[in-house]
């Protein structure tokens, strides 16, 4: 038996239901730990002072954004490819996911670069990138939306993930090579290549992993959603027809 | 498939307002610019291949559901589909079809408009080549937002919501373009990239689009 | 040239509507499939056109001897009757419009703008796009939709002038189509799909 069977709708409810409880669980031990600690428990940064600690939010929240247009990715060519109906529920519901991450991302990043600027906004390669990424969620959210039969709506969205997916690469060098004159140097680094000293970094790892286990959760449950609704629906239609 | 885009030049060119309109959109949006920011000629003239870009890419959005809909409401576009032209060709011939009917008129108006933004001398040309450069993928990524539409009805807004970000490359390489080009500086990136991204789009993208239609089409 | 269509299954979106299609249909033969609305008769007709993907069954027919004309008439309004028959001329690679001018009766109408046409005068520029295609088999979907008795009688005669040079035609319609003996019926409500079918989308949730 391989990973497949769980495309079988009714299995991955099955699994899903089983494996939930334990996920939530975890995923709120790692959150709760991960932000007391780096909240509560770590020193202020000497240059930053306490505002640094929006990166427990912030990192993970940008983190999942792009992870999850990934996933969708992912899960957008199974569908095309193989008709799993639960690849192409899951893209939807992690997209919902995805598109709260990438706000979250967004208005961290402002309240992160506010102190640090003086603004609540500039137009940085990162978080421009951010904000068309934001753009990008929101059109495969609407267009799902706006088509009725769902087996339609999960082939469009798939092959407008993919289309822009291409297209969100080529804005990040497009976005990159229009701010590379501004901000050079003065912008916040949010890489790992920066020295985070230990104390900074462990606590950031269990919100990472927090954030993940979110992440996974709540893909999860609004997977299960969607598939409840259909079944609802062919429930209906056994009735009428 | 030349008589397909005869036809379709020719439908718009009757349709009324085809041609007209999405010039008539540049010149409201060029000439609502100033208004918004204030008349001083040296901050307009600073700003003036992003707003031509702008406004050109704009009018481009309005006639995009025009593209497959009226067709797709009085069923010419099942009797295309069913017709010994491949769907890949259908839809570049559409999309050359809209870039003449639109981007072109867009790209001859630019420098006539630039005189209201106090475009300096050496910007014309750029924004000639820019924009000559930079509209066809307008109308190639525009056909495949048509295409995803197609159904929907009023998908207008829609349609504008999913091809924009799409847009944004072209848009940045083409304004940067003509923003090197008026202060002198060289301009091989973006003409570059510019080119690269309208070639590519134009051959990958009717693929796409073509799967799309057959989907909408079901 | 025949078209042969055997244990055929089509659907619309997620519901299997028809299952188990059978027919044949030879040169100089019309069929004209019969059934209530919802049923599946345009669904049906638009898989052997090629346009949905069939569900099960085979659809055995040499495609380039098909052409389709649907429900609506996609005639341009603002192109002339000899404009819109000169661009299917072009598109399927036929040369001249002539003889379906003449065959239709729209030698007068040559130059008006489709928008001007009455219903009858659109069903015959339909009738003569067919006719230009150049193909023998045609499939129409309710192809007399609006028409009155005299229009509905021409557009018989038309069938069997096709029919009678050696091509068919598959139809599909609710009401009388004038045609009488010369062409086969089929109710396709026998082969309505008892329950949706397992393959049916929204069935797989179950």
């Amino acid at each position: 038996m391989s990973l497949w069977q769980y495309a079988n709708p009714v299995k991955f409810l099955n699994l899903s239901g089983k494996v939930l409880p334990a996920l939530s669980v975890l995923t709120v031990i790692c959150l709760v730990t991960g932000l007391y600690w780096g909240y509560f428990v770590t020193p202020d940064d000497y240059k930053q002072g306490s505002t640094v600690k929006i990166i427990y939010i912030h990192v993970p929240s940008a983190l999942i954004a792009i992870n999850a247009w990934f996933m969708m990715l992912v899960a957008a060519l199974i569908w095309l490819i193989r008709r799993h109906h639960v690849s192409a529920l899951a893209a939807k519901a992690a997209s919902h996911v995805g598109v709260v991450m990438t706000l979250i991302a967004l208005i961290t990043g402002a309240f992160w670069g506010q102190p640090m600027w003086g603004t609540w906004w500039a137009w940085d390669p990162r978080l421009t990138s951010f904000l068309i990424l934001f753009l990008f969620y929101l059109g495969y959210i609407a267009l799902w939306s706006a088509i009725e039969d769902p087996d339609t709506a999960a082939d469009l969205t798939s092959v407008l993930c993919i289309v822009g997916s291409v297209f969100a690469v080529l804005s990040r060098y497009a976005v990159n090579f229009w701010n590379q004159g501004l901000h050079q140097g003065a912008t916040l680094s949010l890489d790992k290549e920066e020295n985070i000293s230990d104390v900074f970094y462990f606590p950031l790892l269990f919100c990472i992993a927090g954030f993940v286990l979110l992440f996974l959760v709540l893909t999860l449950v609004g997977t299960r959603a969607e598939i409840r609704n259909r079944r609802a629906r062919a429930l209906v239609a056994r009735e009428r027809g | 498939m030349i008589a397909l885009l005869i036809r379709d030049l020719r439908l718009a060119l009757r349709a009324g307002g085809g041609f007209g309109l999405s010039l008539a959109f540049f010149l409201i949006v060029v000439v609502l610019i100033p208004f918004g920011v204030g008349p001083e000629m040296a901050l307009l003239s600073k700003i003036a291949p992003g707003i031509l870009w702008v406004g050109a890419l704009l009018a481009c959005l309005l006639s995009l559901d025009r593209i497959f809909a009226l067709d797709f409401e009085d069923g010419s576009l099942d009797l295309l589909a069913t017709a010994p032209l491949p769907l890949e060709g259908i839809v570049m011939v559409k999309a050359l079809a809209h870039w003449i009917t639109t981007g072109l008129p867009l790209v001859i108006a630019a420098p006539f408009l630039g005189v209201l933004l106090g475009l300096p001398a050496q910007g014309y040309v750029w924004i000639i080549v820019s924009l000559a450069l930079g509209t066809p993928a307008l109308s190639v990524i525009g056909t495949f937002g048509g295409a995803l539409t197609v159904g929907i009805k009023r998908g207008g807004l829609l349609l504008s919501l999913l091809v924009l970000p799409l847009y944004v490359p072209t848009l940045i390489f083409g304004a940067e373009l003509a923003r090197r080009g008026v202060l002198g500086m060289d301009t091989t990136t973006p003409i570059l990239m510019l080119g690269g991204i309208t070639c590519a789009v134009g051959a990958l993208l009717p693929f796409a689009s073509a799967a799309v239609l057959k989907i909408n089409l079901r | 040239m025949t078209l042969t269509v055997s244990n055929l299954s089509v659907a619309r979106g997620s519901r299997i509507l028809l299952e188990g299609v059978h027919f044949t249909l030879a040169a100089g033969q019309a069929l004209i499939l019969r059934g209530p609305n919802g049923l599946g008769k345009t669904t049906l007709l638009r898989t052997l056109a090629g346009l949905q993907k069939i569900e099960t069954g085979q659809v055995s027919v040499a495609p380039e001897t098909t052409v389709y004309a649907g429900h609506a008439d996609g005639i341009k309004s603002t192109l002339t009757v000899r404009e819109n028959l000169q661009f299917w001329a072009k598109v399927f690679g036929t040369r001249d419009i002539g003889p379906a001018l003449a065959a239709f009766d729209l030698m007068d109408l040559i130059d008006r703008p489709g928008g001007m046409l009455s219903a009858g005068q659109k069903r015959r520029l339909g009738l003569a796009r067919l006719m230009v295609t150049g193909r023998s088999i045609w499939m129409l979907d309710e192809p007399t939709v609006s028409l009155d008795t005299h229009a509905v009688d021409q557009f018989a005669t038309m069938i069997r002038r096709h029919i009678g040079q050696g091509g068919c035609a598959v139809m599909a319609t609710h009401i009388d189509l004038g045609l009488g003996a010369d062409a086969q019926v089929l109710d396709l409500s026998q082969f309505r799909a008892t329950d949706p079918a397992p393959q049916s989308s929204d069935e797989a949730f179950l």
